[in-house]
């Protein structure tokens, strides 16, 4: 209802339009720093005025040096949407230019510009029910442990009709990020947690040791037949081959959502 | 010497999307003009990096979304597509 | 956008320091070699390859790779500059003059205009006058650092043109048209300068 003339009277129309809100650079305070693994790091930062995220968004981080100079990079959000504060799991490459920063140098209390969250295609709710199939390489295992957070925290019913198959590739044990936490979920009747290590295992490992391949695929993940959601993460050349052997283990491709992520740092 | 092909895929792009749409872009679903296949933009095969965004079809690698930030101006070649659409609310499944 | 952009406490990148007056304005010196692509690695075998340069009235003179290969070779060093803002310095290089070509086109008969565009495997394309690749400045270069030139960095052949925003050195350059008229290439179409000296900082459209 339009209200009558009246100087004082904004006319806000009732219409629901498709726009979101603005994607603007905030600055965030880290909260929280913790090293999860040799190479991996978690930065927990308190975003002002933050719209919450659903699993498997990111968020682009932007360094400006004091000359100007700038970087920019993306880094999936490792945290489920109900916790409230953004988690980023970084991977710190020896040469790289922005992982060392946040690693080495960004403490509690600095301040690190973010926009986000960005994404909506590797992307998943826990309303969205049927198989999900979660197949991570390296640093990739980081929107997946999202989608992973956020299916624990939903009730028993909506976990029961979205069980997860979850395939983990890392090079060592030592490299498995959230390992603990991974094997406590796997222990629930709906999620199941496979590990690979391509490079080395330790003594008495009695899990796969190789790069995923189409008869791992076809031995942990879920069949055909069952039309999981697939979602692939990790490096391009592992993306697109797990990609390509799911495809040729019969999934359809429709439903086999991948996110490559590069290798600078 | 770095000698990695660096391809990723539209989900590097969705920031950059964001400037320009008035929505997240990654699952609309854009036609490639040379090929006719139909992909989400997420899917898409992202090249260009830091001088600028080049998506291409996975199909027929026809660039399909070339976008540039250039002295003040945000640019955007879209010939590639030849029809996009995109849900009016959100992002559905 | 931010009134003052936030300065990251403790950040620098990574930049090397660099003999002053050899660094162009903006950039930063690299001891890598990074590598931007605008598409798929074109894999082109030699038995296939060729370079043809073509005039606007359709007259066209061709080498194949033995054929190039036979040609006069030079071995220059020079330092390459990136838009994206990296330097290398000392960059080395086995190609046949773009001189040499253009030589052997005009006694073909081939009319030059005063621009050309360079078109490669995988479409790309890019504009530049004729001044600007002629009086040994470019070459068409088919080794790197010694060793034949990687597909990742434009092999088998690219166009060398270092005194020119190295976006300007089309990778998997396959031909020259000679054109009239300054036509932009695929970045020269979305924004980037025509010509790119990167002396005169020319990264974009409306650069001085």
């Amino acid at each position: 209802m339009i209200r009558g003339a009246n100087s004082d009277t904004r006319v806000i129309p009732d219409l629901v339009t498709s726009t979101q809100p603005r994607l603007e650079w905030r600055v965030a305070t880290v909260v929280d720093a913790k090293q999860e693994t040799a190479r991996a790091y978690t930065l927990v930062l308190d975003v002002p005025q933050w719209p919450g995220h659903r699993s498997g968004q990111h968020v682009d981080v932007r360094l400006v040096a004091e000359d100007g100079y700038q970087a920019q990079r993306s880094y999936s959000i490792a945290s489920a949407p109900e916790e409230g504060t953004v988690a980023l799991t970084v991977e710190r490459l020896e040469d790289g230019e922005v992982s060392p920063y946040l690693c080495d140098v960004l403490g509690v209390g600095d301040g690190v510009e973010v926009r986000g969250p960005i994404g909506g295609y590797f992307v998943w709710e826990s309303n969205h029910a049927g198989q999900l199939l979660l197949v991570g390489g390296g640093s990739g295992i980081v929107p997946l442990m999202a989608m992973l957070r956020h299916h624990a925290r939903a009730d028993p019913a909506v976990r029961a009709s979205a069980p997860v198959r979850m395939i983990y590739s890392a090079r060592t044990r030592d490299d498995v990020i959230y390992r603990e936490e991974l094997e406590r979920l796997a222990q629930g009747p709906d999620v199941d947690v496979t590990f690979t290590l391509t490079r080395e295992a330790p003594a008495g490992w009695q899990g796969y040791r190789r790069r995923i391949d189409k008869e791992m695929l076809g031995a942990v993940g879920w069949p055909p037949s069952e039309m999981p959601r697939g979602f692939v993460c990790g490096p391009t050349p592992f993306v697109e081959s797990v990609a390509s052997l799911l495809v040729e283990l019969g999934h359809d491709p429709a439903r086999v959502r991948t996110e490559r992520f590069g290798p600078t740092g | 010497m770095q000698i990695e092909e660096m391809r990723l895929d539209g989900n590097a792009a969705a920031g950059a999307l964001r400037e320009i749409f008035a929505q997240e872009m990654t699952v609309a679903i854009a036609t490639c003009a040379g090929c006719g296949t139909a992909s989400k933009i997420g899917a898409l095969l992202e090249y260009g990096h830091a001088m600028g965004v080049i998506l291409r079809c996975p199909g027929c690698d026809t660039a399909m979304l070339r976008f540039t930030r250039t002295a003040g101006w945000l640019r955007l070649d879209a010939s590639g597509i030849s029809y996009l659409m995109m849900p009016e609310r959100g992002t559905p499944e | 956008m931010t009134d003052k952009p936030f300065i990251a406490r403790g950040f620098h990148g990574r930049r090397a320091s660099a003999e002053a007056g050899r660094l162009p304005p903006g950039q930063y010196e690299t001891r890598d070699f990074p590598v931007l692509s605008a598409g798929p690695t074109p894999r082109t075998s030699l038995t296939s390859w060729d370079f043809v340069i073509r005039d606007t009235a359709g007259r066209s003179v061709r080498w194949s790779w033995d054929e190039l290969q036979a040609l006069p070779h030079d071995m220059p060093t020079v330092d390459i500059h990136c838009v994206t803002k990296w330097s290398k310095f000392d960059t080395r290089w086995e190609g046949v003059s773009v001189d040499t070509l253009l030589d052997l086109a005009r006694s073909d008969g081939l009319s030059e205009g005063s621009f050309v565009r360079a078109f490669c495997d995988g479409g790309y394309t890019t504009n530049l006058s004729v001044a600007d690749v002629t009086s040994g400045q470019a070459w068409i270069a088919f080794a790197y650092n010694g060793a034949p030139l990687l597909p990742e960095h434009g092999g088998p052949a690219r166009l060398l043109v270092p005194h020119l925003y190295f976006w300007k050195s089309a990778k998997w350059v396959r031909g020259v048209e000679l054109l009239e008229r300054d036509e932009p290439g695929f970045w020269e179409q979305l924004g980037y300068h025509n010509r790119g000296d990167p002396w005169r900082e020319q990264r974009y459209e409306g650069d001085p």
